[in-house]
């Protein structure tokens, strides 16, 4: 699979040359492929943020490239606009960039911004609207009558809407109750399925990035500490706590059960794949009864 | 980025200037600015600008931060000395068409630059050494007696403490709305006046909308906290004046004393 998002040594300084100066990410280099859904995960001010907003052009590497289907970004400086379009950003609390009249011209603005005609965009909105689940009778109504949940679905719909080849979500999930949470997520995956295209996820909740991810990059003081696999990453749990991160706590628990003896296979990320592990074992010991 | 804003910064010291009474310095910088203009010859202003350079090597601030804060005037500087050039008698320098550069002329252009120097100095030194919520406390005291007039002292200074409080923060917060309207393709680096004006639009709105809500937080927590404005309020630190205002008043009141004698015994220029 040819490569989508790949960085060189890519470096960014905070500060320019002055006494506060701060490299916030040095020496990264990844390689993303088309269609992967990447988790990234690493501690606050491990530099996730930092890393995410040069993929799209938002910040300009202090030096190093990033390369967008084997081009470098900053090629042409006036060209980065179309950068922004094909690799979609949500950021943090993305309901704060909510500004229109009605949810559904907010979620056209991006798409406006691409020189779209009209039917285009009508038809992007709709879908990205559909995506995120939002009911057709609120796509009328003002943002800011939305509750808390359905003013974050709009704002990713905003992005959605460009149809990016590579999306970005900056801890989509964040402040929302549980229900939120599972349902926004699942809709992420649905759309990653769907439209086949690669997304980058920041979070820093374990088990939603061990539900989703095929790969995962973990960030370490502004470096690229791992990128791989997510059992593989998983399975190096002593190291991702020395760097403030943990394993899903079902993760965690297998991998006790297998250290302790127990018949489990390693690399189990989530709830359903442990009772199909335990289940079995359960029952052979009689602890439960079959059914 | 938006965060390079230097006028009117703090910086945290524990100098000789940082531990005066906040009331004392902002009187003694207003009464400075008063005798910059009291100052009517060159060695009444020279004393002053002795008094600025004098107060800059007190505040420990590096002077690397006086001049970032003075390159801000530049060009206000170079305008109103270039346009004071050609104003003035005496000898004749240089001449261009009706344009004549006289002696005098020289001499009132650099009088006026280190007038206008000295006074940026002045209130720098201030806000160098005073952080902004000293600042409006002492502003809230020396005001204090106009409160028999029912002005809202108090509350004007609380006022000023929050809006003075949330300017990083909502600088901050334009630059996240920015960022993200980037992202949706927003284009604010081309066009015309009006479409640059229209592009303002994504990010004015939020950022509206965000200042309402933190203000709204803001009002519920100091509710919380019980604030019911300033009567029967007392300060956790409550402000004195000390045996070092008293020496930087004598300071201060010798150099204005010292400009009032050179004001009338000495020439007006040299």
């Amino acid at each position: 699979m040819p490569a989508v998002l790949e960085t060189k040594n890519l470096t960014f300084t905070y500060g320019g040359n002055g006494p506060f100066r701060k490299t916030a990410v040095s020496d990264v280099n990844i390689s993303i492929e088309k269609g992967e859904f990447i988790g990234v995960i690493g501690h606050t001010g491990s530099g996730k943020s930092t890393l995410i907003q040069q993929l799209n052009g938002l910040l300009r590497p202090t030096s190093g490239t990033v390369l967008l289907n084997g081009k470098d970004i900053w090629a042409d400086p006036k060209k980065i606009r179309q950068v922004r379009f094909q690799v979609g950003m949500v950021f943090q609390y993305p309901e704060h960039q909510l500004f229109e009249e009605t949810v559904f011209r907010d979620i056209c603005f991006g798409p406006g911004n691409m020189g779209l005609d009209q039917e285009e965009i009508k038809r992007r909105a709709y879908e990205a609207a559909d995506f995120v689940g939002l009911r057709r009778e609120l796509l009328e109504k003002s943002p800011f009558e939305l509750s808390g949940g359905e003013k974050r679905r709009a704002a990713i719909a905003g992005v959605i809407a460009m149809d990016p080849d590579v999306l970005i979500l900056d801890e989509p999930t964040a402040g929302l109750d549980p229900h939120g949470r599972d349902v926004l997520l699942a809709q992420i995956q649905n759309y990653h399925q769907r439209r086949k295209n690669t997304i980058l996820l920041v979070s820093h909740s374990m088990e939603d990035i061990a539900r989703v991810a095929d790969r995962i990059l973990v960030m370490n003081h502004g470096k690229a500490a791992m990128l791989d696999e997510t059992e593989k990453v998983f399975a190096r749990g002593d190291e991702l706590e020395q760097m403030g991160l943990r394993v899903p706590q079902i993760t965690k628990i297998m991998q006790i059960l297998q250290r302790d003896g127990y018949p489990v296979g390693s690399g189990v990320l989530t709830l359903e794949q442990a009772i199909r592990q335990l289940a079995p074992l359960l029952k052979s010991r009689g602890c439960i009864h079959a059914e | 980025m938006l965060s390079d804003i230097t006028l009117g910064q703090y910086l945290p010291g524990n100098s000789v200037l940082h531990r005066m009474d906040p009331r004392v310095k902002l009187i003694l910088t207003f009464a400075c600015i008063v005798f910059i203009f009291v100052a009517g010859n060159f060695w009444s202003l020279l004393l002053m600008a002795a008094l600025a350079v004098g107060g800059m090597i007190l505040s420990g601030v590096p002077v690397g931060q006086y001049l970032k804060s003075l390159r801000a005037i530049i060009v206000i500087v170079v305008f109103t000395s270039v346009l004071n050039l050609f104003y003035g008698s005496g000898d004749l320098l240089f001449k261009l068409g009706v344009m004549e550069i006289r002696t005098g002329g020289v001499l009132n252009s650099v009088f006026i630059a280190i007038r206008i120097v000295s006074l940026i100095l002045f209130s720098t030194i201030l806000t160098f050494t005073t952080s902004p919520t000293q600042l409006t406390d002492a502003l809230e005291r020396i005001m204090k007696p106009l409160s028999v007039f029912h002005v809202k002292v108090h509350e004007i200074a609380m006022m000023m403490t929050i809006a003075l409080r949330f300017v990083p923060t909502l600088l901050e917060e334009t630059d996240k709305i920015m960022s993200a309207q980037k992202a949706r393709g927003a284009d604010m680096e081309s066009g015309g006046l009006m479409q640059r004006a229209k592009a303002l639009i994504p990010i004015l709105i939020p950022l509206f909308v965000s200042s309402f809500r933190r203000a709204y937080d803001l009002a519920m927590a100091m509710e919380c906290r019980c604030y019911h404005g300033g009567e029967g309020r007392t300060k956790m630190k409550s402000l004195h004046v000390a045996g070092l205002d008293v020496w930087s008043c004598c300071v201060t009141g010798v150099f204005f004393a010292a400009v009032i004698v050179s004001n009338i015994f000495l020439p007006a220029f040299l």
